[in-house]
C-alpha cells in the first residue's frame, strides 16, 4: 500500500518529439499512402494558388469604370465591388439615410457581443435585447426627431438578412422549446397539436411558406385591411423555423435521465422552476451542435425571400449585376456576399464551439 | 399520543397488471427511525415514493402531517417541502455547483434570501463533513462525497422526515460507511427516517423498528433485537439467512 516497498518503478510519460521536421513526419509523411497524398495536393497547390493570387490581387482592377476591368489582363474587378457596395448591403434605402441601418447594425451586432458572454446571462439581457431592438427599429424606420419614414419595401441589403434572421431566431427559439415541451410532456391535448404542427411544417418547404404568407394570407384578409410584407414574412419565417428548433430541443429534453426530474420533484419545485432550472439548463446545452447547426442553415435561408420580391443581401447583390454599365462581374459579387455570409456563419460556429467547452467545465460525469 | 407524522392506511397500488402494494398499513411515529428491507421487487423502494407521490397509490389513503396525498398539486406541495428524499443515483444536478444544489430549493420553493440560504447550506455541508467541495460540480466528486452532498440537499429544505431509497447500494464498498455515519448522526439528531436499504449493520445500531416487506405486503415489524433474534415468519427467516450468510 505505501509507496516504500511498491516494486515496480514509477516512470515519467515517454517524451513526445517535437520540432516541425518530426511533426511533419508524424502526420505528412507517416507511409507511403499519405506521402503520395501529401506530394499531390503540395503539387495542385503551386499549380493553382499563383493564379488565384494574381487575380484577386496583382492583376486586380481596385477602382474605375468597367472599361478598366474589361481591359487585356485585367484580374478581379474590386471596382465593382467598391461602386456598388452600398447598393448591395443596403439595397434600396434611400441612400442619404445609410447612416441610419449602420447605425442600427452597429447596436444589435453590440448587443450580440454582450450575449456571449455568460456572466450577463439573465435579467440584463432580457432588459438590454428589447431596447436596444427598440432603437434599431426607430432607426430604420425614422418618422421621429426628424428622420424621415423610410417603408419596409425600401428596406433591403444587410439589415434586412440581419431583422429575418435575429429577429425570426430570438422568437422561434422560445416558440421550439415550447413545442418540445408540449411533445414530451404528459398532457395528451397539447402533446397532439404540438406533435401536429411540428409534423406539418417540416412537411412543406420553406419557399411555400413565404409563398403562403405573401400571397394566400392577404386573401383571406378582410377588404382594406393590409398587413405589412416584411412582417408577414418574418411571421412565416418564425413559425417555420420553430418547427425544427423544436425537435433539435426535444432531442436534449430526452436526454436527461428521470432522476434528475425526480430529484426536482421531491425538492418541491414547480413544473415551469424545474423546466427553467434543472431540466433546459441541461438539455440546451446538450444540443448545442445541432442547434447552431439550424441557426447557421436559417441565417443563410432568409436568402429565400428574393420569390416574394424582399431584397435581402443576396437579392440586393443580384439587382446589383443587372446594372447594363456593370454587366458580368458575378465572381466579384457573389464573393463579396459569400465573405458577408462567412464571417457571421463562422462566428457562429466558433461561439458554439467555445459555449461547449465553457459549459462542460467541470461537469463531466 | 401524538399523531402519526406518516399514516398508511389500506394502500394499493398497480403497475398494470402487477399488485405492486397490497394492502399496506403504516404510522409513523415523529422521531422514529425504520429500516424497510425486503427481496428485490417486494415493493419497499414503491413504498416510500408513494409517501412524497414520486408514484401514486391507487386505493387507501396517505396522510403526513394531516394532510392528505391526493390529486390537489397544492397538498402535493405541502408535503414534498416537508418530506425530503435521497436516491440511490444521487441525481444530483450536475449543471451545478454543491453549493448551488443545496441553495435552489430553499431560494425557489421557500424564497430564502439568497445569503441566507448558502449560510445554511454551508452549514449542512459542515454538517456532513464536506464544506470544503462546496464550490465543486457533483462530477469532480467521489460517490459517498456526492451522496453525502445529496443529503445535504434535502436537508436544506428543513425537512420534517428523510426518506432513504437504498442509498448506499450505488456506492464503492469503501464509501459506504463515509455515507452510513452520517445518515448515523442524524438519527441520533432525532429525525424522522424511513430508510430502505439492506445494510442490516445500521439496522442493528439505529432502527428503532425493521419492516419486512415481500410481494407488495409487511410480512413482518418488530424491534431489531426480537427482528433479527427471533423472526416470526418463514419468509423473514429465508430472507435474513440469504443476506446475512453471505
Amino acid at each position: 500500500m505505501t509507496q516504500e516497498n511498491a516494486t515496480v518503478p514509477v516512470l515519467p510519460p515517454k517524451a513526445p518529439s517535437h520540432g516541425p521536421l518530426a511533426w511533419a513526419k508524424a502526420n505528412l509523411f507517416n507511409g507511403w499512402f499519405n506521402t503520395i497524398l501529401t506530394l499531390l495536393l503540395l503539387w495542385l497547390a503551386v499549380r493553382l494558388v499563383p493564379g488565384i493570387l494574381e487575380w484577386a490581387l496583382a492583376d486586380a482592377v481596385w477602382s474605375g469604370e468597367a472599361d478598366a476591368c474589361r481591359a487585356d489582363g485585367a484580374g478581379a474587378c474590386w471596382a465593382f465591388v467598391a461602386e456598388k457596395a452600398r447598393f448591395i448591403l443596403f439595397g434600396t434605402y434611400p441612400f442619404e439615410e445609410h447612416w441610419r441601418p449602420i447605425l442600427a447594425m452597429l447596436v444589435v451586432v453590440a448587443m450580440l457581443l454582450a450575449s456571449a458572454d455568460r456572466r450577463l446571462w439573465g435579467r440584463p439581457l432580457l432588459l438590454i435585447w428589447p431596447a436596444g431592438l427598440g432603437i434599431a427599429g426607430l432607426l430604420m424606420f425614422g418618422g421621429v426627431l426628424g428622420m424621415t419614414y423610410v417603408e419596409t419595401t425600401y428596406w433591403g441589403g444587410l439589415p434586412l438578412t440581419l431583422t429575418l434572421s435575429i429577429i425570426g431566431l430570438a422568437f422561434a427559439f422560445p416558440l421550439g422549446v415550447l413545442l418540445a415541451l408540449g411533445r414530451t410532456g404528459n398532457l395528451p391535448v397539447v402533446k397532439a397539436l404540438s406533435v401536429a404542427y411540428i409534423e406539418i411544417i417540416r412537411g412543406v418547404p420553406l419557399i411555400s411558406v413565404l409563398f403562403m404568407a405573401s400571397v394566400m394570407f392577404p386573401l383571406f384578409l378582410p377588404q382594406g385591411v393590409s398587413i405589412d410584407k416584411l412582417l408577414r414574412a418574418q411571421l412565416g419565417f418564425i413559425l417555420f423555423a420553430a418547427a425544427y428548433l423544436a425537435e433539435v430541443v426535444r432531442g436534449g429534453l430526452q436526454a436527461i435521465p428521470k432522476g434528475q426530474f425526480e430529484a426536482a420533484d421531491a425538492l418541491g419545485l414547480s413544473y415551469w422552476q424545474k423546466v427553467r432550472l434543472i431540466v433546459l439548463p441541461q438539455a440546451l446545452a446538450l444540443v448545442i451542435p445541432p442547434l447552431v447547426n439550424t441557426f447557421i442553415g436559417f441565417f443563410k435561408d432568409t436568402s429565400l425571400v428574393i420569390i416574394i420580391g424582399l431584397f435581402d443581401l443576396l437579392s440586393s447583390t443580384k439587382a446589383a449585376l443587372t446594372d447594363p454599365a456593370w454587366r458580368g462581374f458575378y465572381k466579384e459579387a457573389y464573393l463579396f456576399v459569400g465573405l458577408i455570409y462567412f464571417a457571421f456563419c463562422y462566428a457562429m460556429s466558433r461561439y458554439s464551439q467555445y459555449l461547449e467547452r465553457d459549459l462542460a467545465k467541470g461537469r463531466r460525469r | 399520543m401524538e399523531e402519526p407524522i406518516i399514516q398508511l392506511q389500506g394502500v394499493n397500488k398497480w403497475y398494470g397488471e402487477f399488485h405492486v402494494l397490497r394492502g399496506v398499513d403504516l404510522d409513523v411515529a415523529k422521531g422514529e427511525r425504520i429500516v424497510i428491507c425486503g427481496p428485490s421487487g417486494s415493493g419497499k423502494s414503491t413504498l416510500i415514493r408513494c409517501i412524497n407521490r414520486l408514484e401514486e397509490h391507487q386505493a387507501g389513503t396517505i396522510r403526513v402531517h394531516g394532510v392528505e396525498l391526493t390529486n390537489n398539486l397544492k397538498n402535493i406541495d405541502a408535503v414534498r417541502r416537508d418530506v425530503g428524499m435521497v436516491f440511490q443515483q444521487f441525481n444530483l444536478f450536475p449543471h451545478l455547483t454543491v453549493l448551488e444544489n443545496c441553495t435552489l430549493a430553499p431560494i425557489w420553493v421557500k424564497k430564502t434570501p439568497k445569503a441566507e440560504a448558502e449560510a445554511q447550506a454551508l452549514r449542512y455541508l459542515e454538517r456532513v463533513r464536506i464544506p470544503e467541495q462546496a464550490h465543486k460540480y457533483p462530477g469532480q466528486l467521489s460517490g459517498g462525497q456526492q451522496q453525502r452532498v445529496a443529503i445535504a440537499r434535502s436537508l436544506c429544505m428543513n425537512p420534517s422526515v428523510m426518506l432513504f431509497d437504498e442509498p448506499t447500494s450505488a456506492l464503492d464498498p469503501e464509501m459506504v460507511k463515509e455515507v452510513l455515519d452520517v445518515m448515523i448522526d442524524l438519527a441520533e439528531g432525532g429525525m424522522t427516517m424511513l430508510v430502505v436499504t439492506h445494510e442490516m449493520g445500521f439496522a442493528k445500531s439505529v432502527a428503532d423498528r425493521v419492516i419486512f416487506m415481500d410481494r407488495g405486503e409487511i410480512v413482518e415489524q418488530a424491534a431489531p433485537e426480537e427482528f433479527f433474534t427471533n423472526p416470526k415468519s418463514e419468509r423473514t427467516r429465508t430472507f435474513l439467512g440469504q443476506i446475512l450468510n453471505h
